[in-house]
């Protein structure tokens, strides 16, 4: 093909080798396209949360859900993962300081933030790990059984639970409700439908989607696993900082960059966890 | 780097009060348009959900632009991690409609087996099965 343009010959002279045409390094570089395929591992993992959660005629209310808090304070609808959030972006602004600092090429500074941003890290597993014991422990949520399930009928409670549930409670299609586990045994509450088709039948709370626990369980601890991965590597990281090996180095502190890179994409998929388990 | 150690510090101070500012504002939203905040204001899901999406896009912007330096690469290696995302827009389409079929059709299946009840039950008993114990 003849070269016609000065841009075309600049283009062949970029890419003719010897030259970085992205003008980044190669480390970097894969590092991007890793974590672009990353980004489609948790894109697929969340839209089979989202075709479940249509394929579905009723889905445990989020916010009913997520509504314990350490210290036994209940019903704070989305208080604790709000606050998982916060150290996690908290941790993402130590992480832009510590590569901040290794612009400057300050060994201690870097030293310093990249501490903080492992601690970051330690406090969101921490919080996990509460939240996951919370769910398995206490409202007996397993990746086989749900017992999270919200109305598709009025109704009127025939039985109390001993928790919120009283006998003669009433509710409507949408309302959320958690089955309790007693000495092993499932409290499925009867009740009797006061409008609609099946009006005056007396019936048992049913369970919910059995899908939900699978894909909360997995898909929060595949992002819990990338979160432990990442304190893994910053410690190394943080070593390696600490022991001059990156002064030695021409690059500087380019590993502290790419590390970086995976940090804030820790980050920036639970956004997208967080959008779609907790908010909508 | 195109700025310098001190801009850059303000910089990151400035992005992430803007992602704290934004998660409230998706928190206190949410609850709000779900009757949490006053018994009596509701929105409508779908309004609910776009708020939510739209948010979250601009906070990943905020990420992937000013934390991951997104801004300051070469555009030609932007266009090569970001266009390929957008090949997600039509698997999210496709599987939320797929996932509505599948919902349809559950009731459809649920008719006919009370229509012919004779009909084996193990092997439609699947699809009928699905929301239960």
């Amino acid at each position: 093909m003849a070269v016609d343009t000065l841009n075309d010959q600049k283009l062949i002279e970029d890419w003719d080798g010897g030259t970085s045409p992205f003008k980044s390094s190669y480390g970097k570089l894969m590092m991007w396209y890793f974590l672009l395929s990353d980004a489609f591992t948790f894109a697929g993992f969340l839209i089979a949360y989202g075709a479940l959660r249509m394929s579905s005629p009723n889905w445990p209310v989020p916010d009913f859900v997520f509504s314990a808090f350490p210290g036994g304070f209940h019903h704070k609808p989305l208080l604790f993962v709000t606050l998982m959030t916060f150290i996690l972006l908290a941790s993402s602004f130590t992480m832009v300081r510590a590569v901040q600092e290794g612009h400057q090429e300050n060994k201690k500074g870097v030293a310093f933030w990249m501490l903080l941003t492992v601690i970051g890290g330690l406090a969101f597993l921490g919080s996990q790990a509460w939240e996951w014991t919370t769910m398995i422990g206490k409202e007996h949520v397993s990746y086989h059984t749900n017992p999270f399930g919200s109305h598709v009928e009025y109704g009127t409670y025939l039985a109390g639970d001993g928790h919120d549930i009283k006998k003669g409670d009433t509710f409507v299609p949408g309302d959320s409700y958690l089955i309790h586990k007693h000495d092993g045994e499932w409290q499925k509450l009867p009740y009797e439908v006061t409008e609609g088709e099946d009006i005056g039948q007396v019936k048992e709370l049913q369970f919910g989607p059995r899908a939900f626990g699978a894909l909360f369980f997995f898909i929060t601890g595949f992002h819990g696993f990338h979160v432990f991965s990442g304190v893994v590597f910053l410690l190394i990281i943080l070593l390696n900082v600490i022991s001059g090996v990156y002064v030695e180095r021409k690059n500087g502190y380019e590993m502290v960059e790419k590390i970086g890179l995976y940090w804030h994409f820790v980050d920036l998929v639970w956004v997208f966890v967080f959008l779609v388990f907790y908010l909508i | 780097m195109a700025h310098d150690y001190e801009t850059s510090k303000k910089t990151a101070v400035r992005i992430i009060t803007i992602l704290a500012i934004i998660t409230i504002a998706e928190v206190t939203f949410t609850l709000l348009g779900k009757g949490y905040i006053f018994e009596s204001v509701e929105f409508w899901p779908p309004i609910i959900a776009l708020v939510m999406i739209i948010m979250s896009i601009v906070k990943a912007y905020f990420i992937v632009y000013e934390f991951m330096h997104m801004k300051y690469e070469v555009p030609a290696l932007a266009k090569t991690v970001l266009l390929p995302t957008l090949l997600l827009l039509w698997a999210i389409a496709a599987f939320l409609f797929e996932g509505k079929y599948w919902n349809v059709r559950h009731d459809e299946v649920k008719q006919k087996m009370e229509a012919a009840p004779i009909q084996s039950t193990t092997e439609t008993g699947m699809i009928y099965d699905l929301n239960q114990e």
